[in-house]
């Protein structure tokens, strides 16, 4: 480059020496911590450069984490998902277990309770139609089921055994249309006979149009019939018609929920009859 | 050839500074020698002769006086630099203008020197004002008559020569 190009580019010239006297003073000074301003300034401006090249490294080296991450993610939640489908399934065994388990400690309540001899029995199977409400139980004649025998559970009176087998039971509910039961209602004890009707509800018939129930009463087997042990729950009044004095319908909502029946207790002890009961 | 003088004159002038002041008395250390050469040299030749000898001047005074090399050198640098612009922008050919010039020159290079200290150096001092005008004073008085000188030599010359050959015509004729 000659000097009439340098001349004619005076403001370049005066910006790179002053620079340079700047660098050149820089050099000498020193900051207030003891450090040539240099030396600093170019510690300041390679450290910028430094945090620029980390955080366009880091960035790109985090978004590939990221993604191999990501995929790791994927096949991890698959695994996790697989595992939790198992747990769930373990769990559900479990309660179904803590079920049955606190179903046979009320049972075996029930059986202390009672003073009866009684026999478990787990429900194997339903009706095979519909209008007819019986359960199959998987205790026959060879564990000492015979027909009549009445079936409770912790929350009240299932119904009878109406066939045995030799190694199952055929139960009638006591909702079932053809069933009946002696039965006694509320404090003053009305009694009266328990019909199922085919529904999940019962009729209590032939009560006296002088006793006095009510509704929400508690209805327990009177022990009149020979099948049914006395005082277990059959259930309560739930709605009450009258016709003139008499009763002309007293609606029974069931104690046991016949839909949901696991585990029945059969009575095998001989039931004490009617006038047994009286006496 | 023309950078060369200037290298001479810078050479020249920081050689009075150092070694011919003592002889020169006062005058010689309140009259910054160097200044005079870096704006003589922006308002005859520019602004990138100016600001060049005004950062080889300033440099070499530096490193002469000891402490931060670069702060005289950057403020005649800029010096230089504005006495070219300013001798392209306007006509300096009279004593006064020039003084002027001189003058402002030599504030602006106190001015631009004590912001560098106080930026850079550790070491302050009040400002001197009445010193300072009174060196911009003998700058300027310095720098038109060196312009006076180095625009009379010449002519000086010339006229010797010319003296000298009608004295040896009468010479010749008797």
């Amino acid at each position: 480059m000659t000097l009439p190009d340098i001349r004619q580019r005076s403001g370049y010239l005066l910006l790179a020496v002053v620079v340079g006297h700047l660098i050149l003073i820089s050099a000498q000074v020193n900051s207030r911590q003891g450090v040539p301003l240099l030396q600093g300034g170019a510690f300041a401006v390679y450290s910028e450069v430094q945090r620029l090249t980390y955080a366009v490294v880091d960035g790109v080296v985090r978004t590939w984490d990221s993604y191999v991450a990501l995929r790791g993610v994927r096949i991890e939640n698959q695994a996790l998902r697989r595992e939790l489908d198992t747990l769930q399934v373990q769990q559900q065994q479990q309660q179904d277990a803590v079920q049955r388990s606190e179903e046979l400690r009320r049972l075996l309540e029930l059986r202390d309770v009672s003073g009866l001899q009684t026999r478990a029995a787990e429900v194997i199977g339903g009706s095979a139609v519909p209008d007819a409400r019986f359960l199959t139980i998987d205790r026959g004649a060879a564990d000492g089921i015979k027909v009549d025998m009445a079936v409770i559970s912790p929350a009240g009176v299932v119904g009878r055994v109406v066939a045995a087998g030799r190694r199952a039971a055929k139960v009638q509910l006591l909702v079932d249309r053809n069933a009946a039961a002696g039965a006694r209602a509320g404090d003053a004890r009305a009694e009266g006979i328990v019909l199922g009707t085919g529904e999940d509800t019962l009729r209590l018939e032939y009560v006296s149009s002088t006793a006095e129930v009510a509704v929400d009463d508690l209805v327990v087997t009177a022990g009149t019939d020979g099948i049914y042990p006395k005082g277990f729950a059959i259930g309560r009044i739930e709605h009450i018609e009258k016709a003139g004095a008499a009763y002309a319908l007293i609606r029974v909502r069931p104690a046991v929920n016949f839909s949901a029946l696991e585990e029945v207790l059969v009575v095998t002890s001989p039931v004490p009859s009617g006038r047994e009961v009286e006496q | 050839m023309r950078t060369l003088r200037v290298a001479l004159a810078v050479v020249a002038a920081l050689f009075v500074q150092t070694t011919l002041s003592p002889l020169l008395g006062r005058a010689a250390i309140v009259v910054d020698f160097g200044l005079v050469v870096v704006v003589f040299a922006g308002l005859t030749m520019g602004p990138a002769a100016g600001l060049l000898t005004g950062s080889v001047t300033g440099l070499v005074q530096d490193a002469l006086a000891g402490g931060v090399v670069g702060l005289s050198g950057l403020s005649k640098t800029l010096v230089g630099f504005a006495s070219g612009v300013f001798g392209t922008m306007f006509i300096v050919t009279r004593p006064v203008p020039r003084y002027v010039v001189f003058f402002l020159a030599s504030l602006v290079d106190a001015a631009i020197l004590a912001g560098l200290h106080a930026v850079f150096d550790a070491r302050s001092w009040p400002p001197a004002y009445a010193a300072t005008v009174a060196r911009a004073l003998f700058n300027a008085a310095v720098g038109v008559a060196v312009f006076l000188a180095v625009e009379f030599w010449p002519k000086f010359v010339e006229r010797r020569k010319l003296g000298k050959g009608r004295t040896r015509v009468r010479t010749e004729r008797l």
